[in-house]
Order: C-alpha cells, then structure tokens, then sequence
C-alpha cells in the first residue's frame, strides 16, 4: 500500500510548527499505524532527514503513551482504539492522511507529535488515590464487594491516561479522564471515606491545569479507546454538588482557593 | 576463583527466616528516616511501591522513569493476574504449597528461602492492593474471585479482567502520585539513567539524562534501587514494551555489580505469530485462554486445509497427548518448546508455519459463546483486532515469544546486589524464579520486593552502615557524566549508513536462532563470534541523526542497543557454560529419552553470576550454590 502522509513537524515547545509532506511506500496492510510510522522513519533516516518523535511503548494499548490526531480524529478512525491497536488494513491504498499531535491548552507540545501530559498526573497526585499505606490492610475478603460494583468500577478504571479524551474536546476538558477516576474509587467501599475531599481537589486542579469546562459534547466517549461511558462525568458532578453542600471542612477549602 | 558469593540468608527453619530475619534487622530512627535519600529507578510494580512505600516511611525518594509518567511502566500490560496463598478456595493450597510449586516450577534453579519469604508475602499483598481500591474481580456474594492458571492445580489467581496488571500498577501508582502530592516524593519522568556511580565500594548516585532537554546530571542518595524490569528486547521482537530496556542494570554491572543466569529467558506459549518482516513487537495472549482453547496441529506435514475442514481423526491435540494430566496446561517452558517441535516437524500452520491452533471451538459447544465471550471478550477482541480473524468462528493461531527474563542482577537475600547500597526489585534481578517463571508470578513478585522487602532491608542497610555524606559535587559524579557525556557524544559522530533498528533485528535474529527455545554448543559458539561482529559494525557504521541536546529518540535506542549488543554475547556464554538443560534453558545435547531437560544436578545445582572485568578480557563466572532442604530435586513431570 501507498500513503501521502501530512506530518506536524514543530522542533520545540516554543518553535512554530508546520505540515510536512512524505511519501510512505511499501506498507503492508498488517502493519500497525506506528509501524508504518517506523518505516516512514527509517527512510527518512537513510536519506539523512530526521525521523518524526511520536510517543509510544507498550504497542498492545494499554500503557496509554501513544496518541495523535490522525485526520482530525483522536487515535483515527475505529472506535475503542488506541493509535497502536489501528492496523493500515482500515485505510485505502493511496489515502492521503493528516497527523498531529494532541492539541489542548493544558498538553503543550514537546516536538512533532510528543506533547506533555504531566498534568495528568497532576489532577491524580491532588486526590485520584485511596489513603492505604502500606501495611495496614485487613484481610481483603473482610470488605465485600457486590460483582455489579466491582464490574462498574473496573469498567471506569481501565482508563489508560492516554489523553484523547481531552484532544477530542472542543473545551479541551479533562473531564471524562478525572470522572473515570473519581467514579472507580467513589463506587467501592474503600473509597467512601475520601469520597467528598477527593472530588473537590481533583476538579480544583484539573481547573489549574488549564483544562477546559464539560459541555456535555461527548466527543471524549467517541474517541476513547476504552470507551468509557460518559456516566463517569455525570457521576463526578453529582459528588461534587454533594460535596459542595455536605461538607463544612472543604467549603473552606474552596473559599480559601 | 574469589571468594564465593554470600546470600546472607538467615539461618532457621525455611517458615521462620523471614520473621526472624524482620526483628534482627536494623531500624532507622523515625527522625532520621528523612535525611536519607533513596534513588529508585523505574516505576513500574517493583520500582512505584517501592518508591511509594519508602516514601510512606519517611525517607527522601526520588525516583525515575523513561516514559512521560510512571503509570505507563510495562507493568501495565501484565494481563492474567497475580497468585497469592491465601486459600480463599478451600482447595487445598498454602504458603508452603505456593512455595513448592515455585521452586518445582523454576526447576530447581531458586533460592528456597527467597521463594518462601515470596509465597508469604502474597497474601499481605492482596489485602494491600484491596485496601487501595485495585477492583479485582469478585463472585455475586461479593467475595474476591479466583482461577487456576498455568499449570497450577489450585485456584489461587487473583485477576482483574484481562488488566490485572494494569489495575495493580494504578494501585502502586496512585500511592507514588499520593506522596507526589504530599511533597515527600519527586518523580522525574523522561529521564534515563545512563550511569551509577561508586564512591568507597558503595552506591552513591546515578547519572541520568533529561530525555526532553538531554542535559546530563547527577543525583547523589545513600541507596540505589534498580527495578527497571527485564532484557527481553534483546530479542528485538518480544511482548516488552518498545522501550523496555537493559540500560540500568548493564550499567550497574560494568560497575561491578554481578550478572546472574543471564540465559534464563522464558519464552511464553500463547502469543500473535509474526506477520512479517516490519514487525516491531509481539502481543501476548494472556495464558489463561489455555483453561478453555485446545491446542492443537494437522498431524499431516503442510496440510494447507482451513482448519474446520481437518477433521478430529486428522488432528494431533499434542499437548493433551504428550501430557495427559497437565494437557493443554503444562508449564510455559514445555508448551513453548512442544509448538517450536511440530512447527520443525513441518506441521506448523499460518504464514511461514511457525504457529499452532488454540481452539475454543469445544469450549463454546460446551458452555455457550456467552460464557466464552464474558471471559475472553477483551482477549478476542485484541486478538481480531490485531489479524483480522473472528476467534469465534476460526481457531486462534498462536506462537512463543519471549516475554520474561529471569536472570537480572544478582542480590543476595534483602535484595541488595553484590554492590553495597545497590539493591534490585522485580524483574531486573533474578531472585525468585529460578530456571522459569509460573504464570501468575511475576506480578506477585513485583510488588513483594517492592511493598514488603525493600522498605525493611533498606532501612537495616542504611541502619547498619556508616555512610559519609556525598553530594553531587563529589569528583566521581563529574567522571561519570564526562563518560556519558563523550558515550554520546561518539554515537552521533560516527554518521555511518544503518539505522539503530537494523542492528537491533539483525541481533535479534541472532539470539532468537542460536540462544531461543533450544540452545546447542554449536550454535551458541557461532553466536558468541557473530555478535561481536556485529558490535563492531555498529559503531562503525551506525546512523544516529540529530543532536544530544534536544528529545531524541534515535540516541535514546542507539544506546539501549549498544548495551543489548553487550548483553546478548553474556547471554549466549552463559547459556553455553551452563551444560545442562533446566526449565527455560534447554540444551538439546542433554535431554531424557523423551524430550524433556535433563538437569545436571551434581554439577549445575547453582548460580552462575558473572563479573565485569573490563572490555578487554571475558567476565568471571562465580557460583553461588543453591542448596534444598525442603522441596526435594526431582524431575519435573507434567505427564
């Protein structure tokens, strides 16, 4: 197969970006969309250009650090697929396909389609945790677990931090990532305690981080390649206006900022 | 030879070490703890509950990772779940019943008491991640759910979907980000260790680069912890991450850390078979699909029929045929080696021969595709997903692949290699799993090392030692980031005509043919002469574009290269001294009547740990000498 890739090529966070345009030959259908990138690179190598950086690692999707706009689409075309998981096999032979990187406020770009997503890790390390140091666990049957609850929570934590969700947003909002968080610990008895500090702390920061509001587009549940359910935003909201009414300690932590 | 190698294992019966061991430990006054820095690198299970867990403790962590958040370590990618003693069946399993079958599966290849201390610390673990909110699967009473995996007859896998690996590593994760947030803890994502430095016999610090900027700096601390996971790659085409890498602990051993059993390297039956030459990874299958698909072969050479057109008659089920009790079962090491055999007998099937059938056709006559679907949807998926065939309707085509090293650095029991102050969690040492690992381990072993052995025997290292304070400015660190910087710096002046990656697939090829499934002398001399070959060619003639001074991904695989150009030739010699065949390691030239590794107990009943001696002269092998008082050498029998 044969592509004319358009390819964002930006040097640095602070250098001005612009398309480049490459010829990918000899793909096979069975290669993966990285795989054909590794192939556009080694040619690029051999002719003395310097290769795209793109992030990736764990090629299986599931480690989350792959990710680009592949014609405007958050990990292209199918649905419930990271970028690594997409094999050419989906594209017609001659297709001319456009790639970026993620584009949002608060995911600045390294270079080409690297960008930073530590705020991520962020809006996790304000309240995205349940308190259990090491240690001082009982035994793990003495809390039951209803298998619809567990289900549930399994089903919002298999989020994989790849940041699509935010790239697909028109508000680049982070919503669906933080919801799927606070509703996997918010559904389990363990995560009762926090419940209400943790909603008010992780929404504080994601706000710091320069993510945008949820309007409820949806966009995010279409390019996710877990397809978490947008149920997760709704159930973040419901702890928050609880949160906001139940509790006299974090309403002072919310007028002090 | 120098003096033999001293495991410092405590001494008692096998069940009382680790308890006696816990109170004859030093501690480190509360006050104290927080001026002590640790260095942990990596992030995956060992190195993130390491990390989370010192930190917890009070000491000054800092840990490092090379991808852009430590949530993406491989660790993640660990699918079928993670053992633990605890019995919740009531099927007959038990601490010392884990620890048996562990040390039997490594073919009595560990160290017996690392191996109990792992099987008692597996029922603290489940409790820990539980506690964390890890969403295990659980039965409609709401109790944790369990199934038997790999070849194991109790059912003492705890597992979340196909993810356990993944939900596990949020757990440790969320607990690191959480002393991320308390200001106890400093995480440096994008950064690479390229160095560890020794100043009077101990480790003293690390030099990493900054994989965004490349600049080249130095981090001082009185304990280093590796847990940077295993060598796989050097295989090229492995279920390891791309960037799964052998930096950090080759490093370390250049500096005088000793390299154990490099040659164990499991090979796991159940992977996607290659699809052509541009392939960059394999995927993995999770194990478990063997509770339910049959594995078959046509028992006719090159029968090009599409397999539902092959008829019972004309089927081998080889595995149910070679092993009747453990059938579709049988340890890792036996299946993989049983696929390679009928695939060289010719009866391989789909591109190239190399792959057999895994069929669920039986499975889901007998208990409904709905039932198949809730077990194995997500699996069927990635497996459509990745060939495009409905596993539903045709059977699956399976190969090995390698997938987990159990040779790693050499430590002795609290973990701490033969460098003082350098200790090794998880995959990156070889402690606990002997000759071959059992399904289900892995993860249970990560997080032992990693939640409740390094927290109290760094602290009887830090409590026992008398470290002089070192700083950065200390002239050893300045030597070190000179070498790094001039490693570098040669890389990008050679400007030669290949790319990284064409060194990296024709090393691969190398080990894969003369140091995979099946070893020969003959083979691992040719080997031993073809990769220095090819080192030397590298640095000749290797191309590595663009500068050291900005995010560079060329440099970055050049340089895991060059030390997978070193490592491999470890491996193959390692594996050519080593003139026995033992679990993972089978030697064709010692093999029973039937086929199966034939130990040499009189003479191989320890471990080989290599020594660096300098470029110019081959590494020193030393033995430790492993030694059973509990579970009795015997050969392994799956039949």
């Amino acid at each position: 197969m044969k592509f004319t890739l358009h390819v964002w090529r930006q040097a640095s966070a602070s250098a001005t970006g612009a398309f480049a345009t490459y010829q990918a030959t000899d793909i096979s259908a069975d290669m993966s969309f990285l795989e054909m990138l590794d192939a556009v690179n080694e040619s690029l190598i051999e002719r003395g250009d310097e290769p795209v950086a793109f992030d990736n690692d764990c090629r299986e999707g599931i480690c989350g650090m792959c990710g680009m706009m592949i014609n405007g689409v958050a990990h292209g075309p199918m649905r419930a697929t990271a970028t690594c998981q997409l094999f050419m096999r989906h594209f017609k032979d001659g297709d001319t396909i456009y790639i970026e990187p993620w584009r949002a406020r608060a995911f600045p770009v390294i270079k080409d389609l690297v960008v930073d997503r530590s705020a991520f890790d962020r809006v996790i390390a304000s309240g995205g945790f349940i308190t259990a140091p090491t240690g001082g666990a009982r035994d793990a049957n003495n809390i039951l677990v209803p298998k619809s609850d567990a289900d549930d929570a399994m089903d919002s934590a298999a989020c994989i931090g790849c940041g699509a969700c935010v790239a697909a947003c028109p508000n680049g909002s982070a919503s669906l990532f933080t919801g799927a968080k606070i509703a996997h610990l918010g559904v389990l008895p363990q995560g009762q305690a926090e419940r209400r500090q943790r909603v008010l702390r992780m929404i504080a920061q994601m706000d710091e981080e320069g993510f945008g509001g949820c309007t409820w587009h949806g966009e995010c549940h279409e390019a996710c390649p877990k397809a978490i359910s947008l149920d997760v935003i709704a159930r973040m909201n419901g702890d928050y206006l609880r949160a906001l009414w139940t509790s006299h300690e974090e309403k002072h932590e919310q007028a002090g900022g | 030879m120098s003096a033999p190698l001293d495991a410092r294992i405590p001494d008692g019966p096998v069940g009382e070490k680790w308890d006696r061991h816990k109170f004859e430990m030093k501690l480190v006054n509360p006050a104290n703890k927080r001026k002590h820095t640790v260095l942990v690198v990596g992030s995956g299970l060992a190195g993130a509950s390491a990390a989370a867990s010192l930190a917890e403790l009070g000491y000054q962590v800092k840990c490092f990772c090379f991808q852009d958040s430590p949530r993406r370590a491989h660790s993640i990618a660990a699918q079928g779940g993670i053992n633990a003693a605890k019995n919740y069946q009531n099927d007959g399993d038990s601490v010392y019943r884990l620890f048996y079958d562990t040390v039997k599966g490594g073919d009595f290849r560990s160290r017996e008491a690392n191996v109990y201390r792992l099987a008692q610390v597996s029922l603290n673990i489940i409790d820990q991640c539980v506690a964390q909110g890890v969403p295990f699967a659980r039965e409609y009473g709401g109790l944790l759910a369990n199934r038997s995996f790999g070849g194991a007859q109790v059912s003492r896998t705890f597992y979340a979907r196909g993810q356990t690996g993944q939900q596990l590593l949020l757990g440790a994760y969320q607990a690191l980000e959480r002393q991320v947030g308390l200001g106890r803890l400093r995480m440096y994502p994008r950064t690479e260790m390229l160095d560890l430095v020794v100043i009077d016999g101990r480790a003293r610090g690390i030099v990493v680069r900054d994989l965004v900027s490349g600049a080249v700096t130095s981090h001082a601390g009185d304990v280093v912890v590796l847990a940077t996971g295993g060598y796989g790659n050097v295989f090229y085409l492995s279920t390891n991450a791309k960037g799964s890498n052998c930096t950090a602990i080759w490093r370390a051993y250049k500096r005088g850390a000793g390299f154990a059993n490099p040659c164990y390297t499991q090979i796991h039956p159940t992977c996607i078979p290659q699809s052509g030459e541009h392939q960059s990874k394999l995927t993995l299958m999770s194990e478990s699909l063997r509770n339910d698909g049959r594995v078959w072969v046509p028992k006719q050479q090159r029968d090009t029929r599409p397999p539902n057109q092959i008829p019972d008659a004309d089927r081998d089920y080889y595995l149910e045929r070679k092993y009747p009790s453990f059938g579709n079962l049988s340890p890792r090491d036996i299946a993989s080696r049983a696929a390679k055999e009928v695939c060289d007998e010719g009866r391989g099937v789909g591109p190239g021969g190399r792959g057999v059938y895994l069929d669920f056709a039986d499975a889901i006559k007998r208990l409904g595709v709905e039932t198949i679907r809730e077990r194995y949807g997500n699996l069927f998926e990635m497996y459509e997903r990745i060939t495009a065939e409905n596993p539903y309707t045709v059977p699956m085509r399976i190969y090995p692949a390698v997938h987990y090293t159990m040779g790693g650095l050499w430590v002795d029991y609290n973990l701490m290699s033969t460098i003082p102050g350098l200790h090794v969690a998880g995959e990156a040492n070889f402690s606990d799993h002997g000759a071959n690992r059992l399904g289900a381990s892995a993860l249970m072993q990560g997080l032992a090392d990693g939640y409740f052995v390094i927290p109290y025997t760094v602290g009887d290292y830090i409590g026992s030692a008398k470290l002089e304070r070192v700083d950065e400015s200390h002239p050893a660190f300045r030597d070190a980031e000179r070498g790094v910087s001039e490693r570098t710096a040669r890389l990008l002046a050679i400007d030669g005509t290949r790319t990284v990656d064409s060194f990296h697939r024709e090393l691969g090829k190398v080990m894969w043919d003369y140091c995979g499934m099946a070893r020969n002398a003959k083979g691992l001399a040719y080997a031993l002469e073809k990769i220095p070959e090819i080192r030397a060619d590298f640095w000749r003639t290797v191309d590595v574009p663009g500068s050291a001074a900005e995010l560079n991904q060329a440099l970055e695989k050049a340089g895991r290269v060059a030390d997978f150009l070193e490592l491999g030739e470890l491996i193959c010699r390692d594996a050519l001294e080593r003139r026995e065949s033992c679990g993972a390691h089978f030697r064709e030239e010692f093999q029973t009547p039937d086929g199966e590794a034939l130990r040499d107990d009189a003479h191989f009943a320890h471990v080989a740990v290599w020594q660096y001696r300098g470029d110019d002269q081959p590494p020193e092998r030393l033995e430790e000498p492993l030694e059973f008082e509990n579970v009795h050498l015997s050969q392994r029998s799956y039949k």
